[in-house]
């Protein structure tokens, strides 16, 4: 694992279309980092209580106390911002996972198989994506219920069928290589071949996946939280935090502005992650 | 011709799926309907009529077929919170979302044309760099964060419109689409950029294709190769990607109505969503999807009127 992360870094790119892959990798790495540093520190201490209300505080523009600000009640924003950047982690992180563990085995079994369960299938996936993955989410919310473990359900029901795609297609790609031929003629049974000799090669291809299904799980996310269907209180995402601050955007545009700007540059870095490991891969797959 | 037929033979066929697939959930997930109008205190008898007045006595198979023979006629049912017609609820709504999509729409294909052909051909180097996160930061920004930006400075600060304070299609077309304007930009803002991304890897991946080679060799300049043959070749793939976005700038479109208080199908759908209005959402469900199938669509005969090798493929 340590070895594959390493050459992603090593390489120099050469393509033709603009950018080392390592300045956009170093970057992002940066970008996410500091929001991962934020969002695990929430998980366990705050600046402030993030729901202690002051009324002698209200809707204070940042300062050192309170770099964000505080609302309407009072609150530091920049602790609520850190709670609820780990509600908006948790949520971005268990629905990639369920999409690209579904999505994979999905993928690895249609794609290296075939026959008509693939071909079944893959007409299904077609109908499911060609419908906008949030007007698909919504709908699964409005058969389940609002609520933070409904959102991860419902997003990454959504978000299956593109990774199973993407993922049948590498599999596919790899099925009659040479070195898979060795290992059939070797007696390895399907199950390691699929994820011994399969899953690492294709990792060009999952990874930058991940990173694009991650941004579009927390814009999706955000997107729901802020329409009223999402996480629900006391959860606190950062999209349900930018509809409370719309309603105070006259007395505190801090509010909407810091924590809109967490959410812009926590997908910026992970874009330009994703940027960087598309350009490294390559040259690699 | 023949594959302009069966094109939309496809496009039956999948609104039909749709349709039924649609009724089913619904069906499925909404449990007893007559029993949500009336409580659980209601009598047996009241229950009874009830059903029997709403077809719900019948087998499945005859309630989807009223349904879909209802759905083409126009009656989309009647709603349950409102208890007024489905369709006259919707077609004001639809109108309005329809005006910012198309509007929405235009601005990327305006935009991002030109400036993806511009950073197509400064790919490389630094300033291929700069370009190449400038897109990703455009990409990052949520419509809706833009949505309340926008409303600060232009609407509560700037007074260029006054945010909440849709003034309704019919009553005032031209204030109504300068209210629209605010709501289109903020949902075209990222889509440009992936566009811009798409359009400018596209021509990228084109230029290094033999053919381009063959043609700088012969003695043309690059310019004149770029918009005599790459663009040509780039047509298509465009073409796709823009049929696609037309469709899913609808789901942008849902949280930037929400943004700006326009009453349109997002919104309308979020609240018929929360009140479990099954009547409603089935009927925006398929509307929506008859949107982006319709999408689908035409980019696929579009694209069988540039390129003749996909009018053949069709049906061979």
């Amino acid at each position: 694992m340590k070895g594959l992360f390493a050459r992603f870094f090593r390489n120099k790119d050469t393509s033709s279309d603009g950018g080392d892959a390592r300045g956009y990798l170093i970057v992002g790495l940066i970008l996410f980092g500091l929001f991962l540093l934020m969002a695990v520190v929430g998980l366990f201490y705050t600046p402030h209580s993030h729901t202690a209300m002051n009324a002698a505080a209200k809707f204070q523009p940042p300062s050192l106390t309170h770099p964000f600000g505080t609302d309407n009640f009072g609150r530091d924003i920049f602790s609520r911002v850190m709670k609820g950047s780990s509600t908006t982690l948790i949520i971005a992180v268990a629905t990639v996972a369920i999409g690209a563990a579904a999505g994979t085995l999905i993928g690895a079994l249609t794609g290296y198989f075939g026959g008509i369960v693939d071909d079944i299938l893959m007409r299904v996936g077609d109908a499911l994506t060609a419908f906008p993955s949030l007007l698909m989410a919504l709908v699964i919310i409005g058969i389940v219920g609002p609520g933070k473990y409904n959102v991860v359900l419902a997003l990454g029901i959504v978000f299956i069928p593109s990774f199973a795609r993407i993922m049948r297609t590498a599999y596919a790609s790899l099925r009659y290589v040479n070195y898979i031929t060795s290992a059939r003629l070797m007696g390895a049974t399907n199950g390691r071949i699929l994820f011994r000799h399969m899953l690492p090669n294709t990792m060009h291809v999952l990874l930058p996946a991940v990173t694009i299904g991650f941004n579009n799980a927390v814009l999706a996310e955000a997107s729901m939280s802020f329409l009223g269907i999402g996480v629900t209180p006391p959860d606190a995402s950062l999209g349900y935090m930018l509809s409370e601050a719309q309603s105070m955007l006259v007395r505190a545009p801090w509010y909407a502005l810091c924590t809109g700007m967490v959410i812009v540059l926590l997908v910026f870095g992970v874009g330009l992650i994703g940027e960087g490991l598309q350009r490294s891969g390559r040259e690699v797959g | 011709m023949k594959s302009v037929g069966k094109r939309a033979a496809i496009f039956g066929i999948t609104m039909l799926i749709v349709s039924f697939v649609t009724f089913a959930a619904f069906t499925l997930i909404s449990g007893d309907p007559a029993m949500r109008l009336l409580g659980t205190e209601a009598t047996p008898e009241r229950l009874q009529s009830l059903r029997e007045q709403m077809g719900l006595n019948q087998p499945f198979a005859v309630r989807y077929l009223r349904w879909l023979a209802g759905f083409v006629t126009g009656d989309l049912g009647t709603s349950y919170s409102y208890n007024q017609p489905v369709w006259q609820l919707i077609s004001p709504k639809v109108e309005v979302t329809l005006c910012m999509v198309v509007m929405s729409f235009g601005l990327i294909v305006l935009i991002s044309i030109p400036l993806g052909l511009f950073s197509a051909q400064r790919a490389q180097g630094a300033e291929g760099a700069l370009h190449t996160s400038l897109i990703q930061l455009a990409m990052a920004v949520p419509p809706f964060f833009t949505g309340i930006l926008c409303s600060w400075v232009f609407g509560i600060t700037l007074r260029f419109f006054m945010p909440g304070n849709f003034p309704g299609l019919h009553q005032n077309f031209a204030g109504s689409l300068h209210y629209l304007f605010f709501g289109a930009i903020c949902v075209a803002i990222p889509r440009i950029a992936m566009t811009v991304r798409m359009l400018r890897s596209t021509i990228v991946g084109e230029m290094q294709k033999s053919y381009v080679r063959t043609a700088i060799a012969r003695g043309n300049d690059r310019r004149q190769v770029l918009s005599r043959h790459v663009l040509k070749n780039s047509l298509v793939p465009t073409v796709t990607f823009l049929a696609q976005t037309m469709a899913e700038i609808v789901g942008g479109s849902i949280v930037v109505e929400q943004v700006f208080s326009i009453p349109g199908l997002g919104r309308f759908l979020v609240t018929s969503i929360s009140n479990r209005d099954y009547p409603v959402v089935e009927a925006l469900v398929v509307i929506l999807a008859f949107w982006v199938v319709l999408s689908g669509t035409l980019g696929d005969l579009i694209n069988q009127r540039i390129d003749p090798r996909l009018r053949l493929g069709g049906e061979s």
